[in-house]
């Protein structure tokens, strides 16, 4: 059944507070979600008091001060702190994005921090992501052709380059799926939003030759049809893409070709 | 214990190839639900404070029959879809499953079977 409680090992308690510098004037509180596998103990909130004036102005700034000059025991992901590889994500001030590209201006009260939701939590703000990779490979996200392969580069006019357009920028953050609760419910089977946009910029290359296919292993009432068009997907999406709108170009397509 | 490789638990059993169906006609179903429930809305409200014998005489028609048997139709097949959508969404256990769809199934098709008998009933004259 669907749950609506954290199981008793998940329940979050309540954790230390780590006090600002008596010097400080300008400080902003940061609750972050702690879990340490090893101790046993249940995942418990702790309260950063941060001296924004020596502070960078992203959210992954005061992670990593946080990290550098507080408690160096902060567990989380980050690569290129600009928004392109999607290490960074998790639930920030109640919306899942990119610590790297989210203003600490644009949060008015403490700032809030929780992994992504409904996924396994490995350390702090760390989820399990292994499933998710396990269903993008699944999707075969590669170019697939069946004609010799050509002396030079693959042609490709304007407009079917256009296509592609919304869907390559995809980083694969897995902000969307996480904020699906289709995905929550049935992530064992659901491919989520992330992986869907993923297998709909394959299907909308016009160089990929296997669009019959891919339709094929995504018409499915579990892989594609668990979407109810709930939208949390494009609302979230960090770097402003549709994904809700490339499931419903699968769902078209998949009708086209019923009559 | 389970030692099946991440991609292989991705994979499951695979596509069921399937699905478009349900999801056309949930739309269908609920296109033809539009003026359907139109239509039955403003009659019922022409007819509220009409005596049994006028509302009998409405029932008599063709055509009211006809579209009282279309709407009961799309409304409880359209109910089912939906309900079907439901239960496979937030019930996980296998057997639950089965037998909740089996029971709203069997369900919806009585009551639709129930209702068209008994506009036919007294459009035939009962």
């Amino acid at each position: 059944m669907a749950e609506f409680r954290l199981p008793p090992n998940s329940r979050i308690k309540q954790g230390k507070i780590w006090k600002a510098p008596e010097a400080a004037r300008n400080i902003k509180r940061f609750h972050v979600y702690r879990y340490d596998p090893d101790s046993g103990d249940n995942p418990r909130m702790d309260i950063y008091e941060i001296d924004m004036d020596k502070c960078g102005p992203m959210v992954l700034d005061a992670l990593l001060k946080i990290k550098n000059e507080i408690d160096a025991t902060l567990t989380l992901r980050r690569s290129c702190r600009e928004g392109v590889c999607g290490s960074c994500a998790m639930n920030i001030d109640g919306t899942n994005t990119l610590a790297c590209t989210h203003d600490i201006k644009d949060i008015k009260d403490d700032v809030k921090i929780y992994p992504l939701p409904h996924m396994p939590v490995i350390k702090d703000l760390v989820p399990d992501l292994t499933h998710f990779f396990a269903q993008y490979a699944s999707i075969k996200p590669w170019i697939r052709t069946q004609s010799p392969a050509p002396d030079r580069e693959r042609l490709q006019s304007k407009q079917e380059r256009a296509k592609l357009d919304g869907l390559y920028e995809c980083i694969l953050c897995a902000c969307c799926s996480t904020a699906c609760p289709s995905y929550w419910w049935n992530s064992e089977r659901y491919l989520g939003p992330a992986l869907l946009l993923q297998a709909y910029r394959w299907i909308a290359d016009s160089r990929d030759e296997t669009t019959g296919e891919r339709l094929d292993d995504l018409q499915d009432p579990f892989k594609l049809y668990r979407c109810h068009t709930i939208m949390n997907c494009t609302r979230t999406c960090p770097k402003g893409l549709n994904p809700a709108k490339s499931i419903g170009e699968i769902k078209q397509l998949l009708a086209e070709r019923e009559h | 214990m389970n030692f099946r490789t991440p991609l292989g638990r991705a994979r499951g059993l695979g596509s069921a190839r399937c699905g478009t169906d349900h999801w056309l006609a949930q739309r269908i179903s609920a296109l033809a639900l539009i003026p359907l429930v139109l239509w039955f809305t403003a009659s019922m409200m022409f007819y509220m404070r009409a005596d049994y014998v006028s509302v009998l005489n409405w029932l008599h028609s063709p055509i009211n029959a006809v579209l009282l048997v279309l709407m009961l139709t799309a409304l409880f097949y359209h109910a089912y879809l939906g309900l079907q959508m439901v239960l496979e969404d937030y019930i996980h256990n296998e057997w639950v499953k089965v037998s909740a769809l089996l029971s709203v199934r069997f369900a919806c098709i009585s009551l639709a079977a129930a209702g068209i008998f008994s506009v036919l009933r007294i459009a035939f004259g009962g």
